[in-house]
């Protein structure tokens, strides 16, 4: 019987929930690497026991997490001596390491970025936001970080580049920071094509390259956002999340900042047109698409103010037109008194039929509905705040 | 054998269940004791100092024998009962954190 492994990062450690593919009984496991921040959690969907974690801290900094075997055991790669050590002596390695590139061969010169105040501020990094293990190689993963650049390891995560066409595309002295940080939180592969991804930065906007990121063009046409100063700017927005369903990798879905909402483009974000419809706000943060109905998708809208449920209902809304015509799904979750928040990284689907939908709250619950969404059930109730949410779907 | 004592995350990190001892040929200096750290545990680079700068992380303090060594030069050389292996070298997690 196949089996369902959820990957959930949270405040304070990660947290591996299993279970059969009735997904009814959970067994929980955690906490990994307690008391650290982790900002996300991903396995390879080439070998599901290749995990990779962003371990991360105010206090000492970033640490990549790899475990071989299905998270029983655990290493940061690239940091043991006989990785480390050269002929020159100790200490060469590259472990945990993430600098841009500012080589004259496949660099760019680090500029400054507009931050909050509208003054220019050093492009430094702080954190990895979002891992996303390729579909093809389980040594090739990307990542996106904070100040917003993408990364990639190509040995398994030992050693981290910087793909600079993207910070230095020449917007990056009018991106700024969302008030997370300006961080790159979405990485979409395009499975047709493997030339073509899809990112977005908070609040830069979303970018595709076709050429495997050398070039990287904003797609941010048809979006809007009141707080800019002019209504149509090439880059500038709070994209806060970006979901393709691999069958159609030129349908893209977007949950934008308030003031925008819930966007989708036909043609790889040429043109973004919004579809919020009925829904009861126009702001959150994930969006997900069905497994095996391309034009089904989940959002967790927000008070726009508040960043709680509106009415205190906690409630996912179902479009199965793609968008425009919503459907609130309540059965399970709680429809009174509920103040918590659900973050970008924080929603995931597995792959069996019927299709489970999951998600974590920033009050630490996790909920899975094994039925597409019809009925909820919380995995657990009472882990720390959650950042994250994966699944993966083991035959 | 040079003394150090790390934040509890540092030794989850390094899987460190003590104190540390290094090492550590004079003259003993704050940067040559990093330096042996993170020799020793190759894990803890970059959590201590940041990879780039060598710059002491910000949230971090250097304490030993009640003096405050955190914005002193690495080449500065700790008192001599460090040196000695009498006191230790703190590495302090200066702010608490919810």
């Amino acid at each position: 019987m196949s089996q369902v492994r959820v990957l959930v990062g949270t405040k304070k450690g990660a947290f591996i929930l299993t279970a059969d593919g009735t997904r009814q009984k959970w067994d929980v496991s955690g906490p990994l690497f307690a008391g650290w921040e982790v900002y996300h959690f991903k396995g390879s969907p080439v070998d599901p026991n290749r995990l990779f974690v962003s371990q991360t801290s105010g206090w000492f900094g970033q640490v990549i997490q790899r475990s071989d075997d299905g998270g029983e055991t655990w290493y940061p790669p690239g940091s043991s001596p006989e990785e480390l050590t050269t002929p020159e002596g100790f200490p060469k390695g590259e472990s945990n390491k993430f600098v841009y590139d500012t080589s004259e061969e496949t660099g760019k010169p680090l500029t400054t970025h507009q931050f909050y105040d509208g003054t220019q501020k050093d492009w430094v990094f702080k954190r990895v936001w979002h891992l996303e293990p390729s579909n093809s190689d389980p040594d090739t993963v990307y990542a996106g970080v904070e100040d917003a650049a993408l990364f990639r390891t190509t040995d398994g995560g030992k050693t981290w580049h910087e793909m600079a066409g993207l910070r230095g595309h020449g917007s990056g002295p009018q991106w700024s920071p969302g008030a997370g940080g300006m961080c790159l939180h979405t990485i979409l592969f395009d499975p047709g094509n493997v030339k073509r991804m899809f990112v977005a930065i908070s609040a830069a906007g979303a970018f595709r390259t076709d050429d495997g990121g050398m070039t990287w063009k904003p797609i941010n046409r048809g979006l809007k956002s009141p707080y800019l100063p002019e209504p149509t700017p090439e880059v500038g927005f709070c994209v806060h999340r970006l979901a393709m369903h691999p069958s159609q990798p030129n349908v893209v879905f977007m949950q934008l900042h308030q003031g925008g909402g819930i966007f989708r483009s036909d043609d790889a974000g040429e043109q973004w047109v919004e579809v919020n419809g009925n829904l009861p706000t126009d702001f959150g943060f994930p969006i997900d698409v069905h497994t095996h109905e391309a034009e089904t998708i989940y959002a967790v809208p927000m008070d726009p103010m508040l960043r709680v449920p509106p009415e205190g209902k906690l409630r996912v809304w179902r479009s199965r037109t793609g968008g425009n015509e919503w459907e609130p799904l309540t059965k399970g979750l709680p429809q009174e008194n509920c103040y918590v928040n659900v973050l970008r990284d924080a929603m995931a689907v597995d792959k069996l039929d019927p299709c489970g939908i999951y998600f974590g709250t920033t009050g630490g619950q996790v909920y899975c509905s094994p039925d597409g969404g019809d009925h909820w059930t919380p995995i657990v109730r009472d882990l720390p705040h959650v950042y994250s949410v994966e699944v993966q779907t083991i035959s | 054998m040079i003394r150090v004592e790390i934040p509890y995350h540092l030794r989850v990190l390094a899987g460190i269940t003590a104190e540390v001892q290094l090492d550590v040929e004079p003259p003993v200096t704050i940067g040559a004791v990093l330096d042996a750290l993170e020799a020793k545990y190759p894990t803890l680079r970059g959590t201590v100092r940041d990879h780039i700068t060598q710059e002491r992380r910000a949230f971090l303090r250097y304490y030993a024998c009640e003096q405050d060594f955190s914005l002193a030069p690495l080449e500065t050389q700790l008192p001599e009962p460090v040196a000695m292996g009498v006191e230790p070298l703190l590495v302090i997690a200066a702010v608490a954190g919810g």
